[in-house]
């Protein structure tokens, strides 16, 4: 009966209830978006460095490989090389990163094509001339670009003469030697990349190499993806913070206020269930029990949204992979129901307090 | 009939209540003093702002006095807790208001319902929620929001919600204070047979001396806080 009650006050106000369901889908969404995309970048960008396909990575010491910058001696590889039979490939690349985070990749192609054991390419050829480029099949589909066309990088025309599978070190390649020129890179590399035999001993060789250029970190590759998830992950958690910080206190915002005019406008309701012997406890849990359901509701709703609105993202921003974390559409159901009753609670204990005299003796 | 040696039902002695306005004191009763007998009929008379709505209130369990006391069924009213009185008003009393008070997102049924259910007596005593209806005359109209009823039904409906928990006392302030003539009659023709037949026991205030009269066996004046008892006869 009681149940019956919170559905019809629910439905008492369709547009009040749809309104709160509305904004706490929103408070879920931000949140599930939010995390999905730094979630998503994170993840795309170690998958492109696992896809590269080497064991150890050498790179400059405390700037990390997603800063520009050359300055290790290109004569690393082949002196490594040289010295450690059991290294059968050691490459170099350059890495430069404009302003809007997307890095350039400066690589000899037949150097990654091996390591990686083939980079796919759907249409066109590797480079050949200098001023030519390959993009990733999401770059281009972001970008709009097909074989053919001209891309404006580092401020130079580039011809795109092919366009190569997704998640292989970069999105946008250039030959090694045209990076350099524009650079003024000669004779550097930004990092470089090791493969061992199979079955070899990595942490050995990884302690050698590092007593060998001891101005250099020496990571195995998957050492080095763990580090950067979790120092990566550290930095966006706080921005991420203050976003789930913002759509929680929205949500607890819209339901109190919701909650505050539906007390208000039921005061004689209230008197009346306390007059007929309703206690406190069961006034307040009629009041929270339409929160919850808002809550779930708007949950559900949420997790609609999100999805839609990874769909968008894909469509409008293919280069903005957007991950759901199983653990976060938990957390933000568990933050919502949180900030939900938090916002409820002041206008259910000030109906459970209200006098049933006063909403009932005046006329 | 009852006699003097048995105890009331209600005993209410130097009854005073005081509401506090910031630093003004309203006093709204002054001293009241009272036996109802189960299963009388009392009428309560009075004009506007005599302290009537302030018994009804404490006797119902609704108000704390200020002071003197209020014992009903036995039970001494003025040392109850929040929670005791509570349990008060799902047990002892039913009350019926001059606004007909029924929640207006349920059905007629429904509002007789959640009274039981508050009661914790859901499902129980079908037999006596069929009997209620069907004195009050109600039964057709069960399924209607109280928007759609007419002021008369809407106030039978309120009754039977009241009555559903079988209360000892029936509170009832001004019930037909919204009411036409004709739909007066037939409340007061529905109060008096449930006191006669099922033997419930009834206060009622009223403004109309002329229903009072007919209905009660008792009228009892109340002015500037105050009861005065005229002598029948
Ligand atoms: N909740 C309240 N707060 C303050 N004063 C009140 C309140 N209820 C009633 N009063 C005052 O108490 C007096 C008695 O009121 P009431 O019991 O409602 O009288 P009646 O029902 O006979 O009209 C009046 O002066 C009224 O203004
Ligand atoms: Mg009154």
């Amino acid at each position: 009966m009681v149940h019956r009650l919170v559905l019809r006050n629910l439905l008492h106000r369709p547009l009040r209830t749809l309104l709160t369901i509305l904004a706490v889908a929103v408070e879920v969404t931000m949140i599930v978006l939010m995390v999905g995309v730094s979630e998503g970048l994170l993840t795309e960008s170690l998958r492109r460095t696992r896809g590269v396909g080497a064991d150890i990575l050498i790179r400059p010491q405390i700037s990390s490989a997603a800063i520009g910058g050359a300055d290790i001696s290109a004569r690393l590889p082949s002196m490594l090389q040289d010295r450690y039979p059991l290294i059968t490939q050691a490459m170099g690349a350059t890495v430069f990163t404009p302003g809007n985070l997307q890095t350039i990749t400066g690589v000899d192609w037949d150097q990654l094509d091996a390591m990686s054991g083939g980079v796919v390419l759907f249409e066109g050829r590797p480079y050949e001339a200098p001023f030519e480029a390959v993009v990733d099949e999401v770059y281009a589909r972001q970008e709009e670009i097909t074989v053919g066309q001209a891309v404006e990088l580092m401020g130079r025309d580039f011809d795109v003469v092919g366009i190569c599978e997704t998640g292989k070190m970069s999105r946008v390649f250039i030959p090694l030697e045209t990076m350099s020129d524009l650079q003024g890179w000669q004779g550097r590399f930004s990092q470089v990349y090791i493969k061992v035999a199979e079955g070899s001993d990595i942490r050995a060789l990884i302690d050698e190499l590092r007593e060998l250029i001891p101005n250099r970190s020496v990571d195995s590759v998957e050492d080095f993806l763990a580090l950067t998830a979790t120092s990566v992950r550290q930095m966006s958690s706080q921005f991420v913070n203050i976003i789930i910080s913002i759509a929680v206190s929205i949500g607890f915002i819209v339901v109190m206020l919701a909650m505050y005019t539906a007390v208000l406008e039921r005061t004689r309701e209230i008197g009346i269930l306390k007059a007929i012997g309703a206690s406190k406890l069961m006034i307040g849990s009629i009041l929270m029990r339409e929160t919850l359901i808002l809550s779930v509701a708007g949950i559900a709703c949420g997790y609609g949204l999100s999805v839609v609105g990874r769909e968008l993202v894909s469509i409008r921003y293919p280069l903005i992979p957007v991950i759901f974390v199983p653990e976060w559409l938990a957390g933000a159901a568990v933050l919502t129901v949180i900030g939900s009753a938090l916002g409820a609670g002041y206008p259910a204990w000030k109906a459970a307090s209200a006098d049933p005299c006063e909403t009932l003796s005046y006329e | 009939m009852t006699t003097n040696t048995e105890r009331p039902l209600i005993r209410i002695r130097d009854l005073r209540k005081v509401y506090r306005f910031g630093s003004v004191d309203v006093p709204a009763l002054r001293g009241v003093s009272m036996d109802v007998q189960a299963g009388e009929f009392v009428a309560l008379l009075g004009p506007s702002g005599s302290g009537k709505s302030t018994l009804f209130h404490i006797v119902g369990g609704m108000l704390a006095p200020t002071g003197g006391s209020v014992e009903i069924d036995g039970v001494r009213l003025e040392s109850l807790s929040d929670a005791q009185r509570t349990e008060l008003r799902k047990s002892k009393v039913g009350f019926v208001f001059q606004r007909f008070n029924l929640l207006p997102t349920l059905t007629a049924e429904e509002n007789i319902r959640i009274a039981q259910h508050i009661a914790g007596r859901a499902g129980k005593d079908e037999g006596h929620f069929e009997e209620l209806v069907r004195i009050l005359g109600i039964r057709h109209r069960m399924r209607h929001k109280p928007s759609t009823l007419s002021g008369g039904e809407q106030q039978r409906v309120a009754i039977a919600r009241a009555l559903v928990n079988r209360p000892p006392i029936l509170l009832a302030d001004e019930p037909t204070g919204n009411l036409d003539s004709e739909n007066s009659l037939v409340v007061l023709e529905v109060l008096k047979t449930l006191n006669r037949d099922f033997g419930q026991t009834v206060m009622m205030i009223t403004h109309n001396p002329d229903a009072a009269q007919e209905c009660a066996a008792r009228v009892l004046h109340m002015r500037d806080g105050r009861i005065s008892e005229p002598r029948r006869d």
